[in-house]
């Protein structure tokens, strides 16, 4: 008799309950697409982060150079002698990156025995620089030969190389690399690489002779898995192709970090320490604490991150939490008031229906009961339809949304003497700033469906109880009424 | 002492028993008294019937005596019970089981058909659904519309929908019908049906019938007649004489 009688009066006044319907579906929707765009937006946040920062590091330590540190160096190109002129050469020098000062390895120890530290790990990021050319023959002023770089190499004042007077073509190519730890890879440089060819190292690989390379840095080199690659004279064995997101800053090859500071002459070095927390919430803290435990480091959390980001992606970010939001509150609470207002009204027409029932004995309950299950189904309906446009909606968007810029500023980033920029991790992405363009997608969880179709009930459950409410006060001697 | 033990068992064989029943509703500063002392005895099995001009009060009346509404002052014993003095479940319950209900204008759920419509009436009961299924089916057939058990009331003749009506009292056999101008939206051939209808299962059933009409072929009909002027009862020589002189003016209309 319930369900019967609900379909029937539903039935009814089908077109009133489809409008009810479609009112609460269209409040449903909007949440829906907007809660999936700022879900997506959040994504795309996310992604740019993790390009920029790598995945799972909550925080990072660098030490800014001092003015003079990382500075010039000597290639030993002068031609020692006459009779070596006119011949060829070929050097390799092998420096930590500019504008960052080695920290002893002995810090990251240090760091991941603080409170609130789940882990850290110590990378040390290196540039390569290979000259070959032939000595020239005639002595010259000090003006630098024609060279040519055959890499994109990042032309940082340090590592200018100060070209011997020639005029014979000189080949300068510089690639960079990061000594990683290879007991936690989850850490890190490469934690948010993916290695698409070959495989990644094996924690016994602490001081093999073994590389990852980009995937844009072998293409670039023809350089394939099993190749070797000559790092500061030594040869690596190429194991594996890694491929990193779009933005980030990687170096061209990774090797273990044992190598790296064997190679480098930093031995027990490192200049960056990637940083995971316990938990979101102690990031504050284990901040505090690691400035406290290195006066003079730069430590950096992925919030500092987050707030550094502009571009559309930013804009899009305060689009979603400012007028979808707002929009999408508004409709819901006009969708409840509508709800509401048709509930009663088409109770009050039902006076002396409800009083007859009344008459024959139907308890207050049961009838406030029949109404809210009249709304609860209307409520349901609207739900289901908004759920169904809501995806549609956010179909739309991830569809038709183009692709959003983050820019990470320049302006916070100190530029230090010698064009040599500090600011550790924001320098760490380069020296103007930087753009990341990420694909925004509006995802529908369970969540968000279940969230909605709840909202939806709830609008139904409102409605009904204020219908319910204005029924449960009739009397049964309205039943009686002459007037309709 | 003979004649008060006579008295009282009287009064015991008495179904209703109201003493001073008053109904005041305020509107604003005024109040009107709706009715104002009715003192009235209702015996078993009677067909009484309550007539008057409009705002006399009859259907107050009818509302007081079908547990409808509580009056304002008096005491109106129904069964031994005060019911000036229940609770709103007791009241349900009673109207539940006690009463049946017959509208001037049917009251019918629009939506549901001849069959749950009756159906509607023992729902309070908690019965099982094959079961109220089937109950609904008998009383239908009682009033022969067993072969319209399937259709909405817009679907029915207005004689038909007053049938279903009479059904719907009937289903759940009440000891006492109340019938607020149960003929009053129907035409005069369907007035006879219906009023033959409700004689014909007060004589079957030995129920108590209780009409408020302002036909007075249908008053005629009536074992008793008691007549209400501004919320009183006017004695019985009155209630006669007010009788023939409204018969009169019809037949001299």
């Amino acid at each position: 008799m319930f369900f019967t009688y609900i379909y029937r009066e539903l039935r009814r006044r089908h077109r009133q309950a489809l409008l009810t319907a479609l009112g609460l579906a269209v409040g449903v929707a909007l949440v829906v697409a907007v809660s999936a765009y700022a879900g997506g937006v959040s994504n795309a946040q996310d992604e740019v982060l993790h390009s920029l920062y790598g995945v799972g590091t909550d925080i990072t330590v660098s030490q800014t150079a001092k003015l003079g540190e990382g500075g010039p160096q000597q290639f030993g190109m002068q031609p020692p002698s006459e009779a070596k002129r006119g011949k060829t050469f070929n050097r390799d020098a092998i420096t930590a990156s500019p504008g960052q000062q080695a920290l002893a390895a002995s810090k990251v120890q240090t760091i991941a025995g603080l409170d609130g530290v789940s882990a850290a790990v110590g990378s040390l990021s290196l540039s390569s620089i290979h000259v070959q050319g032939k000595f020239a023959q005639i002595s010259g002023g000090s003006s630098s030969g024609g060279s040519s770089s055959s890499s994109s190499a990042q032309p940082a004042a340090g590592a200018t190389p100060q070209a011997a007077p020639s005029q014979a073509p000189i080949n300068v190519s510089s690639f960079s690399i990061s000594g990683v730890d290879v007991s936690d890879l989850e850490l890190g440089p490469l934690s948010s690489g993916e290695v698409t060819t070959g495989r990644s190292f094996t924690t016994s690989e602490t001081n093999a002779n073994v590389a990852l390379v980009t995937k844009a840095y072998a293409k670039q080199n023809s350089l394939a898995v099993g190749d070797l690659k000559k790092i500061g004279g030594v040869k690596f064995e190429i194991i594996g192709i890694v491929t990193l997101p779009s933005g980030s800053t990687s170096s061209d090859l990774y090797i273990p970090l044992a190598r790296a500071q064997k190679l480098s002459d930093n031995s027990k070095k490192v200049n960056q320490i990637y940083v995971r927390a316990d938990s979101a919430e102690s990031i504050a803290a284990v901040k505090t604490e690691i400035k406290t435990a290195l006066p003079k480091a730069t430590v950096t959390t992925a919030q500092d991150l987050a707030d550094q980001v502009s571009g559309s992606l930013s804009s899009a970010s305060s689009l979603a939490d400012n007028l979808g939001k707002w929009l999408a509150v508004a409709a819901l609470v006009a969708a409840f008031a509508v709800a509401s207002l048709l509930t009663v009204s088409a109770v009050s027409r039902r006076v002396r229906e409800f009083g007859t029932l009344k008459a024959l004995g139907w308890k207050s309950r049961r009838i406030v009961g029949q109404v809210l299950g009249e709304s609860m189904v209307t409520g349901l309906a609207g739900g289901v339809i908004g759920v169904a446009l809501g995806i549609a909606g956010a179909r739309l968007i991830t569809a038709f949304s183009p692709a959003l810029k983050a820019t990470m500023g320049s302006t916070t980033a100190q530029v230090g003497p010698g064009g040599a920029p500090g600011g550790g991790m924001i320098e760490a992405l380069g020296n103007a700033a930087q753009t990341v363009t990420v694909q925004l997608a509006a995802p529908i969880s369970l969540n968000l469906v279940l969230l909605a179709v709840g909202l939806a009930l709830a609008g139904g459950l409102l409605a009904g109880a204020l219908g319910g409410w204005r029924a449960s006060r009739l009397r049964p001697a309205d039943a009686l009424r002459r007037l309709d | 002492m003979t004649v008060t033990t006579l008295r009282t068992l009287e009064e015991a064989s008495m179904l209703y028993h109201l003493t001073g029943v008053t109904k005041r509703y305020t509107q604003g500063r005024k109040t009107i008294d709706a009715l104002a002392g009715i003192d009235l005895q209702i015996a078993d099995g009677e067909f009484l019937v309550i007539q008057g001009s409009t705002g006399s009060g009859k259907t107050t009346l009818l509302q007081m005596l079908g547990a409808l509404d509580r009056p304002t002052s008096g005491s109106l014993i129904y069964e031994g019970r005060d019911v000036a003095k229940l609770g709103e479940g007791d009241l349900g319950e009673l109207r539940s089981h006690s009463y049946g209900f017959v509208f001037q204008s049917f009251n019918l759920i629009p939506t549901l058909t001849a069959q749950e419509n009756v159906e509607t009436a023992r729902v309070p009961w908690h019965v099982r659904g094959d079961e109220r299924r089937r109950r609904a089916m008998e009383a239908l057939a009682g009033v022969n519309l067993a072969d319209r058990a399937r259709h909405i009331p817009s679907e029915l003749s207005g004689g038909e929908q007053q049938r279903v009506a009479i059904a719907r009292a009937l289903v759940r056999e009440p000891k006492v019908i109340l019938a607020d101008e149960p003929t009053g939206n129907l035409d005069e051939r369907t007035r006879d049906d219906i009023i033959g209808l409700l004689e014909e299962l007060w004589r079957e059933r030995g129920q108590t019938l209780i009409v408020v009409t302002h036909d007075t072929w249908v008053a005629g009909r009536a074992s008793r007649r008691i007549w209400l002027e501004a919320g009183r009862l006017m004695p019985d020589e009155t209630a006669e004489r007010s009788a023939e002189r409204s018969a009169a003016e019809v037949v001299l209309a």
